[in-house]
């Protein structure tokens, strides 16, 4: 074709024009630790498994949650949900239900009978692990995983810990804690129940190592006067009773009052009134916002009627009669103080749910495992105590007692008694920087506030089924943000005014440099905080 | 077919004959009949799939032009005057893309001070925007010259602009032979341009151009147009062939053997001189007369072979150049060296040109003035 | 996830073309737009839209300014369809010209795409526009607004907006920027010929772009869809803002979205939450003087009462509609 020159162009030729390198600034696409993964004590990858739950994709979603967490179905009844707190969504309209939405996949696990990934046989070590509750159950599980021959000891009846006899059963019914447990027997763990260990010295030539975690039993004692004849009863005393179906209940009676504020309180408080109480009152020392229990659970205990009395605390208990002292609370400054007004109360009985510590007698004859003032097992920064090839963890170490925390020492322990046997060292990975709210363009996600779910519940041992089914826990699981990871919005892609980004079949994005010239409208543009403006 | 016709009219039957597609324009005197007569054919029927198009300005109707074109198919509009200087930017845009567009400019002088009537002066303006440019002598040239500027403006990929004086020709009537359909479809084949606008074949036209290539495609224009001479000169002998009748080509001689003076001019106007001549060459004088009907691409070297016998050249020039003087003149002066070359610039604004005053230009001996201007009423100057 | 951003990887309905891996991309990489042309954006969407529509059956022709400069200039050219550029004032005219030739050669099947800058379109180009608008000539008339003559050095056009600093209407001592008394409003004109269809659009909700744009482009007449298309450089913003402040212009009301067909407002895109006009126009430099110590407060309240005009005559206010 003769064209005429210069004035008439072939189509598409500006191709040979790499703007490219007009450029200054360069996009990448990054990845940010959300605030729920980074907020997880047991580090689960929250974000993966929503994004997976979003896609239907509910094995996936099991599969990404158990690599952190053998209990899904249990900790999604049972976490305090730090996740919940940290989400970037509760400054919109509300957090994302992670701790819903995770015992909806764990129940459909247990629906379905989903059980964990054998993997080849690794010739490993014979490791003991003392205490088949949350913190010994999931190092057991992951010792599993790396290949070594785990057995458990544990002195109950049966296995779970706090677990078991630690939550009250119409929170945490028994068929779900007995198959997630099955499940890591079925994995190839063994465990033997009413088994006490006497000498961990003898234990230690039979085992290639030893993980002690045997939790914290001990009821602390309220430092609160104590008349004679007053009725006092401590909440793990209590649902220990109730698990073991004890004909020697203690007598509550028609009034109780709670003194505590973590899940441990409202749980004794919800159990008195399934245990016939009429009156129940929580006494707490700050406000309803301070305290560490669910929202959820605070929720529904004040929808069962049980009142929550803050900024007080019992100083003596007389008989039926009970010394409050009235508080004050600077939240900015953290501080407490007694106002100065005393207030009466009365009650039947009242019950003290403000923590444990460690049986110290447990170990008082074994040299090389020191309990300290504070209550824990002294542990050096790899978990092992003065024994080499002995280890301890979860409550038995640590302040911090929950089952979540129990899960996340266990998978620690895991790791340094993994490398201990290996002759190696635990690297840690890299942490990623935690995405803040304001790198989020929130614009972008459709309003949906947050569901709280408050189904009236007999009160009653049994659960309540709150679990979501598929497309609940699909539509539930869509509220995430996804911050600070691409969940394929395309903002970039279709915003570039240079067409610089491919797409990929998969839907995948990469950056064209040839072309772009760094205006930087993608990562502006970018819902999540995924891109990053990087100078060149 | 021979007609008794009005020239405006006679154009419009020569512009049917060649089927274009889409024709545009906007109302201007003395255009004005032309796409009169033309909207009527369409209307009824006797120009078949033809598109026309009443537009809101001459810069739209050059503009409609140069889409249609540039969609690849042929396109045709005329204007006058003022019309011409609106479009002119469209003008100079249509030539740089190479579209073969075919515009009748129905002659007539520039305001201010406004004035309808005939001269060249709006010819002149456009002189260097690229078009090729031709001048009918008659209302029959002005018909023929249509139907040849079709073909050459296809084959050159350069846009044709046919001069046909305002009044004198577009309002004439005179008898005028009219082809038949089948010999001007015989004579213009369908239009089939090589590029266009075309879904199949994206191509982008009008880019625009840095100094690293301007220049060079100035450079391209102007050989492609010194070329079209030989294109111009083989379509008029085609057409003679085919029609029997010698039209369009270069220029047109009279009386020229033996002509010791030779008078130049371009349009209607030769008709009168021609009967100046006759008179003056009756009493013994030896003077010829050669009628430039392609005024670009401007043929130098045509016209410098038809004057070399002459010793004396007169230019009847229509327009002037307001600071200098003719353009015409100006433009022989470059063909033709050591000749005495007088301009007389007549007919400016509609002015008429009697055979008395060209009477007494011609037989003006001895004159030391290069630059005439015809029938100027001494007294008004003086006065001013 | 969410419908408010150009792709979901689960659904696919309410996604756009653009967030499309197979998109056409009608205007390819490696033309010289500024860094984050608001512009350069809009003609892809626009046209990517548009040629969906009209199964890839498109010719454009384009006004002088920005566009046309940047995406086509020897040896290289942007455009993956066939495109032509004749001058400043003449896009519309040499459109109908195309659109007569096709009509000629009865191919309605293509469809023809006017696109020129708010310069050719409300000053310059104005007469031819209107020539087609009332010949009701088939084509879509498409300007990209970005307010003022950017690609001469931002100054002013019929286009500007009151109290705005161009390079020809720079505030002073006298003056607060841009005659107040001054522009037009060209949707407005283009419904007063009575045409079948006029849209505004913007950028910054390129969901409501496309559907306009496939809409227009499937009528017969003349057609007018006019984009809100900010512009770093002659506004004064970071280039990775352009998005954003083409939100913050349809949320404050001052660039109301809507559409009209045959000379009536039939729709309009209501807006989630009103922001006052200042939000807008002090993330500019172009109003940097309204927001100075001493200025007068009168420039922005008058600002104001554009916008509240606007969403009280378009019903931009959600629940409330004006039809």
């Amino acid at each position: 074709m003769n064209k005429p020159f210069a004035v008439v162009l072939d189509a598409s030729t500006s191709l040979c024009n790499k703007t490219g390198s007009w450029r200054t600034k360069r996009p990448e696409y990054i990845t940010r630790l959300p605030p729920c993964n980074s907020a997880c004590p047991a580090g689960e990858n929250i974000q993966q498994w929503l994004y997976f739950a979003i896609e239907g994709k509910f094995f996936d979603a099991w599969k990404v949650m158990v690599e952190r967490n053998p209990f899904p179905a249990v900790i999604g009844r049972v976490c305090y949900s730090m996740c919940e707190k940290a989400c970037n969504r509760a400054i919109t309209d509300g957090a994302v239900n992670i701790n819903l939405l995770e015992r909806s996949i764990g129940d459909l696990a247990i629906a379905k009978g989903w059980e964990f990934e054998k993997n080849a046989n690794y010739p490993g070590k014979k490791i003991l692990i003392i205490g088949a509750g949350p913190s010994g159950l999931s190092a057991a599980y992951f010792l599993k995983k790396l290949g070594h021959e785990v057995t458990i000891y544990d002195n109950h009846k049966k296995p779970g810990g706090m677990m078991r006899y630690g939550v009250p059963r119409y929170r945490l019914p028994n068929n779900v804690l007995d198959t997630e447990i099955k499940r890591i027997v079925n994995f190839g763990v063994k465990i033997i129940c009413d088994k006490k260990i006497d000498d961990i010295c003898a234990a230690i030539k039979e085992f290639d190592a030893v993980y002690i975690a045997v939790g914290a039993s001990i009821a602390l004692k309220p430092d609160v006067k104590i008349e004679s004849g007053s009725n006092i009863v401590d909440a793990v005393g209590l649902f220990q009773k109730l698990e073991n179906e004890d004909k020697d209940l203690p007598y509550l009676g028609q009034t109780v009052l709670v003194c505590g504020g973590g899940n441990t309180a409202i749980d004794a408080a919800r159990s008195s009134l399934r245990l016939g109480a009429k009156n129940v009152k929580i006494i707490y020392r700050r406000t309803i916002d301070d305290m560490p229990a669910n929202e959820n659970e605070i929720g529904e205990a004040l929808a069962e009627g049980i009142e929550i009395l803050c900024l007080r605390t019992i100083s003596k208990v007389d008989k039926n009669k009970i010394f409050v002292d009235k508080m004050n609370y600077d939240r900015e400054a953290s501080i407490l103080s007694k106002s100065g007004e005393l207030e009466i109360l009365y009650a039947d009985s009242v019950i003290f749910a403000i923590g444990q510590s460690v049986d110290k007698d447990m170990f008082s004859n074994i040299e090389g495992i020191n309990v300290s003032e504070n209550g824990v097992i002294e542990v050096d920064e790899n978990m092992m105590t003065e024994i080499p090839g002995v280890f301890a963890g979860g409550d038995a170490i640590s302040g911090k007692r929950t089952v979540t925390h129990a899960i996340a020492w266990g998978k620690k322990a895991s790791n340094y008694i993994d490398a201990y046997l290996r002759s190696t060292k635990v690297t840690k990975p890299p942490k990623n920087e935690v995405i803040t709210f304001k790198r989020l363009n929130v614009a972008y996600y459709t309003k949906n506030p947050r569901k709280n779910v408050f189904i009236p519940m007999d009160i009653s041992f049994k659960e309540k089924d709150t679990s979501y089914s598929g497309k609940k826990i699909i539509e539930e699981a869509s509220r995430c943000f996804s911050c600070g990871n691409c969940f394929h919005c395309d903002n970039c892609y279709g915003y570039c005014p240079d067409g610089t980004i491919i797409k990929h079949k998969d839907g995948s994005l990469e950056f064209n440099y040839d072309y772009c010239k760094g205006c930087g409208i993608c990562a502006s543009e970018c819902p999540c905080g995924a891109i990053k403006m990087i100078e060149e | 077919m021979l007609c008794q016709l009005e020239g405006s009219q006679a154009i419009a039957r020569a512009i049917a004959l060649c089927r274009p597609k889409v024709v545009c324009a906007y109302p201007i005197t003395p255009q004005t009949h032309i796409v009169e007569g033309l909207g009527e054919l369409v209307r009824s029927g006797e120009l078949s799939e033809c598109e026309f198009i009443n537009v809101e300005s001459e810069m739209a109707a050059l503009s409609v032009a140069i889409g249609s074109e540039a969609a690849g198919v042929r396109s045709y509009t005329a204007t006058s005057s003022q019309g011409l200087l609106y479009m002119m930017e469209a003008v100079y845009n249509a030539s740089g893309m190479e579209l073969p567009i075919v515009m009748t400019l129905g002659n007539r002088t520039i305001g201010a001070p406004i004035n309808i009537w005939n001269d060249h002066s709006d010819a002149m303006s456009a002189r260097d925007a690229g078009w090729m440019m031709f001048f009918a002598e008659t209302n029959q040239e002005a018909l023929d010259l249509h139907i040849q500027a079709f073909k050459i403006a296809e084959k050159t990929k350069n846009p044709v602009m046919i001069c046909v004086d305002g009044f004198i020709l577009t309002h004439a009537y005179e008898r005028v032979d009219i082809p038949s359909q089948e010999e001007v479809d015989k004579f213009l084949p369908f239009y089939s341009p090589e590029v266009c606008l075309d879904i199949e074949e994206p191509l982008a036209m009008g880019a625009m151009v840095s100094p690293d290539y301007f220049m060079e495609v100035r450079y391209i224009a102007h050989i492609k147009q010194m070329k079209a001479i030989e294109t111009i000169g083989s379509i008029s002998e085609e057409f003679f062939q085919k029609f029997k009748r010698k039209s369009g080509g270069f220029l047109r001689e009279y009386e020229i053997d033996g002509a010791e003076t030779v008078i130049v001019s371009m349009g209607s106007v030769a008709g009168t001189i021609k009967e100046v001549i006759d008179e003056l060459n009756a009493n013994g004088e030896k003077i010829g007369l050669l009628s430039l009907i392609c005024y670009r691409p401007f043929p130098a070297d045509i016209l410098n072979k038809a004057l070399k016998n002459a010793k004396k050249i007169i230019v009847v020039e229509k327009a002037f150049a307001i600071g200098i003087g003719g353009f015409l003149s100006r433009e022989i002066e470059l063909a033709i060296k050591d000749k005495e070359i007088v301009s007389v610039i007549a007919g400016i604004g509609g002015r008429n040109i009697t055979r008395s005053m060209l009477k007494e230009c011609f037989l003006q001996k001895n004159n030391n003035q290069s630059t005439k201007f015809l029938g100027l009423n001494e007294g008004i100057i003086e006065a001013q | 996830m969410s419908s408010l951003t150009l792709g979901n990887r689960i659904k696919s309905e309410n996604v756009t073309i653009q967030a499309s891996r197979l998109r056409p991309n009608t205007i390819s990489s490696g033309h010289r737009a500024c860094q984050g042309c608001g512009e350069a954006l809009a003609a892809r969407c626009a046209i990517d839209a548009a040629y969906e529509a009209a199964n890839g059956k498109i010719i454009l022709v384009n006004a002088t300014g920005c566009l046309e400069v940047f995406s086509c200039a020897t040896p290289e050219n942007a455009w993956k369809i066939p495109w032509i550029h004749s001058l400043f004032g003449n896009a519309p005219a040499v459109a109908s010209g195309v659109a007569a030739a096709l009509s000629n050669q009865k191919r309605n099947d293509i469809r023809i795409i006017a696109q020129g800058g708010d310069g050719s379109t409300y000053d310059i180009g104005m007469g031819c526009l209107s020539g087609m608008f009332e010949r009701n000539d088939d084509v879509l008339y498409i300007c990209y607004d970005n307010q003022a003559y950017m690609n001469t050095g931002v100054q002013r056009s019929g286009a500007t907006l009151p109290f705005t600093r161009t390079a020809t209407t720079l505030p002073n001592s006298k003056y607060m920027g841009n005659d107040p008394q001054t522009g037009k409003n060209v949707p407005q004109i283009a419904m007063a010929h009575g045409i079948p269809y006029v849209a505004t659009a913007s950028i910054g909700h390129i969901h409501d772009l496309e559907q306009k744009i496939a809409k227009a482009v499937q009528i017969n007449g003349a057609r007018y869809v006019h984009i809100h298309v900010p512009c770093p450089l002659g506004w004064g913003f970071e280039p990775s803002k352009t998005v954003k402040i083409a939100k913050l212009a349809i949320k404050c009301g001052l660039f109301p979205l809507f559409e009209a067909e045959n000379g009536k407002v039939t729709k309009s895109t209501p807006i989630d939450e009103v922001i006052a006009v200042d939000d807008y126009l002090k993330a500019q430099r172009r109003f940097a003087h309204l927001f100075s110590k001493s200025a007068s407060p009168d420039p922005l309240s008058f600002l104001q009462k554009i916008a509240d005009k606007n969403i009280e005559k378009y019903g931009l206010k959600k629940g409330i509609s004006n039809e």
